[in-house]
């Protein structure tokens, strides 16, 4: 069950990091947002994958009766998840600044329009 | 519970959470900050004097016992980080007052740094390494706000390579975390420690490599610098300066831990890619200011180059080398932070930060140029400034581990940043203004406050520098026996199982 899971994990990571070292900015984060979802599955995956058994102590017992799935991964993912959503969105107003502020947002642009554009004071 | 370990961290959070409520009164939100600020620095000094008296102390969150729970772990590494960015915090805060406009102000400034600051302690108090993960993002994502707050363009331009490098620096982070507990199932720093003994040396060694590169860029080593020198001149200096001093110094903490607690089963090999790191670092970093003219363009490449002396400390693995690096990164994170300060007080009074087009500093500010010429020569290691002695400890330990070569790269790299910081001097004290030189304007005396506080503390380190040799050195000890934390987190059979592998080991060896 984790073979593929690991298999999809580095395609997704390949197409990640191929995405992110593109001249478009936009495409960066699309890479961004793709790589950080093969992570969330490389650490959902390297908890170990257990099928149909939800990790619920049955009433009466105190530990789990047979084999169940590992929860901390997913507590962990979903943490995860939540610090890129946060990231992701500050990236895409950053990059909507740049493109309001300098007129672009391919990397190889960027540098001639702040020497062109820019006349502001330094304070 | 020892509720000084997580203070350093309650504090400025406490503080953001009101000042953010305060944000329509800015007096208020001055008086707040400042106030906090200060507050930090009571609480990591209580927490300093704790660890030395006590040794390493422990919280774990919930009552729930290590290794399920979070734990977070000062020892003397950890305690004397929390200090001094609380001190440096308190001089940027103080520095901030007058150098950060009523725009920014409104922004949000003041509740951001509170912020950067928990994120910056809770990464240097956490025994867990998921929980590393999260602080470096919420310091990461407040240094992003300050970065770019404002929105001039180079500010945003400086932003983009800022943010994206850091964010790759976080995924590939966020991956080694994964695929270490996938190895081990577990997550506790000291339980990894034990852990990571039984596994295969190889699959351990692969991750650290993933560690080295995800702190690495966040350290800003060679090659992974460059997005460094693109951003950190491009804010109000008051953040410039507590980004040089602190951000990239949690990198080097977060280094010092994972290769000290994690990963020492091969040293042979980690530690010597680091050592060859540190040599590339300081001699790239110090030839790259070279060729700058503006002042803190200058002063950026050289945080790059000091980090290499403190990743030479790290790498030479001795307990000499550890308390050099120790040393070393107090003293430049308070001598580089203040030069910045300088050159924002200088900026004020000549008009420009670019050295063609200003001068005469000297005459025109005798004080700030001793002011500076503290700091300078601090920075470059020249007695009885605290960089000499960051220096000599360094440079000893590679003689007395026969490392010659090292010793003579950190030698010319410290010649070269004499000679950087003499070409500051010609240029922006010593020539006269040209004709066409910007106009200035008297700085208030304020800005002098937190100049004069780090030069200060500058000259005492030097002068009297026992103290902190002191705790350099019990940090090191620390750092070089794994057990004592271990045990401090896990208990004693925890320690005395790793110091059985630990022993076998070198049994093994010999």
């Amino acid at each position: 069950m984790e073979v593929p899971f690991a298999v999809m994990v580095g395609v997704l990571f390949a197409s990640g990091l191929y995405l992110m070292m593109q001249r478009n900015l936009m495409r960066f984060v699309f890479g961004l947002l793709v790589l950080s979802g093969s992570v969330n599955v490389l650490i959902f995956t390297a908890g170990r994958l257990t099928r149909g058994a939800a990790p619920v102590i049955p009433a009466g017992l105190s530990t789990p009766a047979g084999e169940v799935a590992n929860a901390l991964p997913q507590a962990v993912v979903l943490t995860a998840i939540v610090i890129g959503f946060g990231l992701i969105v500050f990236t895409l107003v950053l990059l909507l600044r740049v493109y309001e502020r300098l007129g672009t947002v391919k990397t190889d642009e960027l540098g001639d329009a702040l020497v062109r554009l820019d006349d502001e004071d330094e304070v | 519970m020892n509720l000084f370990v997580v203070a350093p961290v309650i504090v400025p959070l406490f503080s953001a959470a009101v000042l953010l409520l305060l944000r329509h009164s800015q007096g208020a939100q001055r008086v707040l900050a400042t106030l906090s600020t200060v507050a930090s620095v009571v609480v990591a000094a209580v927490l300093m004097a704790q660890v030395s008296s006590g040794g390493i102390q422990v919280v774990q969150f919930g009552g729930w016992t290590a290794p399920f729970g979070i734990s977070f772990v000062a020892d003397h590494l950890s305690a004397v980080m929390v200090l001094i960015a609380s001190v440096m915090a308190l001089a940027s805060a103080v520095y901030a007052l007058r150098d950060i406009d009523p725009e920014r102000e409104r922004s949000g400034f003041h509740p951001l740094f509170q912020v950067l600051l928990v994120g910056i302690n809770g990464a240097f108090l956490t025994g867990d390494l998921f929980n590393l993960y999260v602080w470096f993002e919420v310091l990461l994502i407040s240094s992003f706000v300050l970065l770019t707050l404002g929105g001039r363009r180079a500010q945003l331009e400086g932003g983009i390579k800022y943010v994206s490098v850091n964010l790759l620096s976080s995924m590939l982070f966020l991956a080694a975390i994964g695929l270490l507990y996938g190895l081990t199932g577990t997550l506790n720093m000291a339980d990894l420690a034990v852990e990571l003994r039984h596994q295969d040396p190889g699959l351990v060694t692969t991750i650290a490599m993933l560690f080295m590169v995800a702190f690495g860029i966040k350290a800003a080593v060679f090659p992974l610098f460059f997005w460094l020198p693109a951003s950190y001149h491009t804010p109000p200096i008051a953040i410039s300066a507590f980004f040089a001093g602190m951000l990239t110094k949690v990198g080097v903490y977060a280094l010092m831990r994972v290769f000290t607690l994690l990963f020492t089963g091969d040293v042979g090999y980690t530690h010597t890619i680091l050592l060859w790191v540190g040599a590339f670092t300081m001699v790239s970093g110090v030839l790259t200011a070279a060729a700058q003219s503006d002042v803190r363009k200058i002063l950026s490449f050289h945080i790059i180059s000091q980090i290499g002396y403190m990743i030479m400390g790290l790498a030479l693995y001795t307990p000499l080398a550890l308390a050099g690096a120790v040393f070393y990164l107090i003293h430049n994170i308070v001598a580089k932070a203040n030069l910045f300060l300088i050159a924002g007080i200088a900026r004020r009074l000549t008009g420009s930060f670019d050295l063609g087009r200003i001068g005469g500093l000297f005459k025109a500010a005798p004080f700030l140029s001793a002011l500076f010429l503290i700091a300078a020569l601090g920075l470059a290691g020249i007695p009885p400034l605290s960089g000499f002695w960051a220096k000599l400890l360094v440079v000893l330990a590679a003689l007395e581990a026969g490392v010659w070569w090292i010793a003579a790269v950190a030698l010319g790299v410290g010649l070269l940043t004499l000679f950087s910081m003499t070409k500051i001097w010609q240029y922006a004290y010593w020539k006269p203004a040209p004709d066409d030189a910007p106009v200035g304007a008297a700085p208030s005396r304020l800005f002098y406050a937190p100049v004069v506080g780090l030069a200060a503390l500058t000259v005492l380190l030097g002068l009297w520098s026992t103290p902190l040799i002191g705790v350099a050195d019990a940090a090191a000890a620390e750092l070089l026996d794994p057990s004592r934390y271990v045990g401090a987190v896990l208990g004693p059979e925890a320690a005395a199982s790793l110091r059985a592998v630990l022993e076998a080991s070198l049994g093994g060896d010999q």
